[in-house]
């Protein structure tokens, strides 16, 4: 069990805090890649659902770990050791918090979402589904959410049902509850869509497996919720025991903390109920040729030496955020998509894919005549980063009938002149395209 | 294609007309002109096993020989790497397999493309070069 204490790499609160809103200019100064040039024009960083610029609070206690705490944890009977246990140790705890998990040890450090996914499927497949068993996902799946499934699927002889999207980019879910049955072993669903920037309703789709007179099957037996939080982490509040889901993944990375580090959440009894999944040095009690026996939760599932400077920038990560606070960072970040989505709107041509009553800060366009990566390109030139293609959904991408999409997602250091800078940045390259 | 002209000479001359534009913008731009003006590709050649397959772009790429020379051709859903193969095929189309074989294609990095080789970006220049290169060395066995 991990003690809940403060984290000793605590560094500067953000500057641009001040009575419950917050100053953009001074927290733009927090992130240093945001002052560099691209192309030779001042970079506009629209991408921030592929993965999120760092503050300088995360970059310094990365910079601390390696300058002045660097061992490996768990094992060390030395100072260094025990100290920079205690610091990943309340990371952990400062995770927890977060997502108001019940204990720390409901939270695994894992690699990312993908590994996080990986881990559960494999449990799954190994323990707890037969052939003729379902799982269910949604059209709007990133290929980390559908993958793991479709080849356990394959593996096990499991069947595949997806749950269809309207036109507008949401969930129906209708259509979701015919869907189950008493076979749904697994509904794996992500709660924000990296696409289209829906949020949708985990609470309710929860809500409906639980109550489902068709999945009552008793203890042991009950169909498990996964979700997939990589594109929620970073712009609402997550409470996993109000959401009542099984296993909750995310990134470190899209949440302003470091790549290769990520979190799934599960519920104490699931995770206890997970076979191994790697296996390796500090996942075990004691080792013979005859008999192992495995360390307790969470350590069974964290082999070898971790991501120690992961784990600690993430919780710094979440730190900082919470210091803006996540309803001033969702307030904000909605103004300006609604900013942008109006803008664009009036540009002759324009669609927009997604357009969702709930939606996270992320916009997906398309132009008439003119192809996501031609536009990409060209504002690249211009200093903006924005995604273009398939965003690895490209059963959605599919359900549109169109090449891919052009994805500006917005972060709490974006500007509404920015947006301006990007709306006649999109116009130049129109007129450059159709020449 | 000029007979005369080697593949050096191509690309000095493309290194000139890009190093004009002084604007990444205007560069692309360019890039993208160079494919507006490439002879169009007939459908009938746009068969599955020519299709360049990438992660955003398709490109579709023929070639035969003629008088011992390779001659391409290509078609693409985005400007962009329409541009790229445009550019490639002025550069190596009209030689012979040997020569585009061993063509070290030095003037991408002085134009300031080198990225785009290392680049996953569909219809990427990698990929273009790789399939001109394959289809020159079949050629070569046939000569």
């Amino acid at each position: 069990m991990i003690d809940s204490k403060k984290n000793i790499n605590t560094f500067s609160s953000p500057s641009g805090r001040s009575g419950g809103t917050f100053d953009v200019s001074k927290i733009r100064m927090d992130f240093p890649i945001l002052s560099r040039k691209v192309n030779g024009k001042p970079l506009i960083y629209f991408d921030n659902a592929a993965t999120a610029q760092k503050p300088k609070q995360v970059i310094d206690a990365i910079v601390k770990y390696y300058s002045e705490q660097n061992a490996n944890i768990h094992r060390g009977v030395h100072a260094l050791s025990q100290e920079v246990t205690s610091v990943y140790e309340n990371a952990r705890a400062t995770i927890q918090k977060h997502i108001n998990a019940k204990h720390p040890h409901e939270i695994i450090f894992t690699s990312g979402t993908t590994e996080s996914i990986n881990l559960v499927a494999s449990g799954f497949e190994k323990l707890f589904v037969n052939a003729g068993d379902e799982i269910i996902l949604s059209e709007m799946e990133h290929h980390s959410n559908i993958l793991p499934w479709q080849m356990l699927c394959e593996e096990k002889n499991v069947k595949l049902k997806v749950i269809p999207i309207n036109e507008k980019g949401e969930l129906q879910i209708e259509e979701f509850k015919k869907l189950l049955s008493s076979k749904t072993k697994l509904v794996a669903i992500t709660h924000v869509s990296n696409t289209l920037g829906t949020i949708n309703p985990i609470k309710e789709i929860i809500s409906i497996v639980r109550n489902s007179p068709l999945l009552r099957r008793g203890e042991g037996g009950e169909a498990a919720v996964l979700i997939d939080g990589a594109q929620a982490i970073p712009h609402l509040n997550v409470d996993v025991q109000k959401l009542d889901a099984d296993f909750y993944c995310f990134s470190g990375h899209k949440v302003y903390g470091p790549t290769g580090v990520g979190i799934l959440y599960g519920k104490e009894e699931w995770l206890r109920k997970l076979p191994n999944y790697r296996v390796g040095g500090g996942t075990i009690k004691t080792v013979s040729f005859k008999k192992t026996e495995y360390a307790d939760l969470p350590l069974r599932f964290e082999a070898g030496t971790p991501h120690i400077e992961g784990g600690i920038g993430l919780a710094n990560a979440i730190d900082y955020i919470n210091e803006i606070g996540l309803e001033n960072i969702s307030t904000y970040e909605h103004e300006l998509m609604e900013y942008a989505a109006e803008q664009l709107s009036a540009i002759d041509g324009l669609r927009i894919i997604g357009t969702a009553k709930e939606k996270a800060s992320v916009i997906s366009f398309v132009i008439d005549g003119i192809h996501p990566l031609d536009m990409g390109v060209l504002l690249d030139a211009q200093g903006i980063a924005v995604r273009t293609g398939h965003h690895c959904t490209q059963p959605l991408v599919a359900h549109y009938k169109i090449p891919g999409t052009i994805r500006a997602s917005f972060s709490f250091y974006n500007t509404k002149e920015e947006i301006d800078i990007f709306l006649s940045a999109i116009t130049k390259s129109i007129q450059r395209l159709r020449k | 294609m000029t007979e005369e002209k080697t593949i050096e000479n191509t690309e000095q001359e493309l290194v000139e007309e890009f190093a004009v534009f002084e604007d990444t913008f205007d560069k692309f731009g360019y890039l993208i002109d160079l494919g507006k003006n490439l002879k169009p590709m007939e459908e009938s050649l746009k068969i599955e096993n020519r299709l360049i397959k990438g992660c955003q772009a398709q490109v579709w790429l023929y070639s035969e020989l003629k008088d011992g020379k390779v001659f391409f051709k290509a078609d693409a859903d985005a400007d962009y790497a329409k541009g790229l193969a445009a550019m490639m095929i002025h550069v190596l189309s009209g030689h012979t397999p040997d020569e585009i074989i061993n063509a070290p294609l030095g003037f991408i990095e002085k134009i300031g493309f080198q990225q785009m080789l290392s680049m996953k970006r569909a219809g990427g220049l990698a990929s273009i070069i790789k399939q001109m290169k394959l289809d020159a060395l079949v050629y070569k066995t046939k000569i």
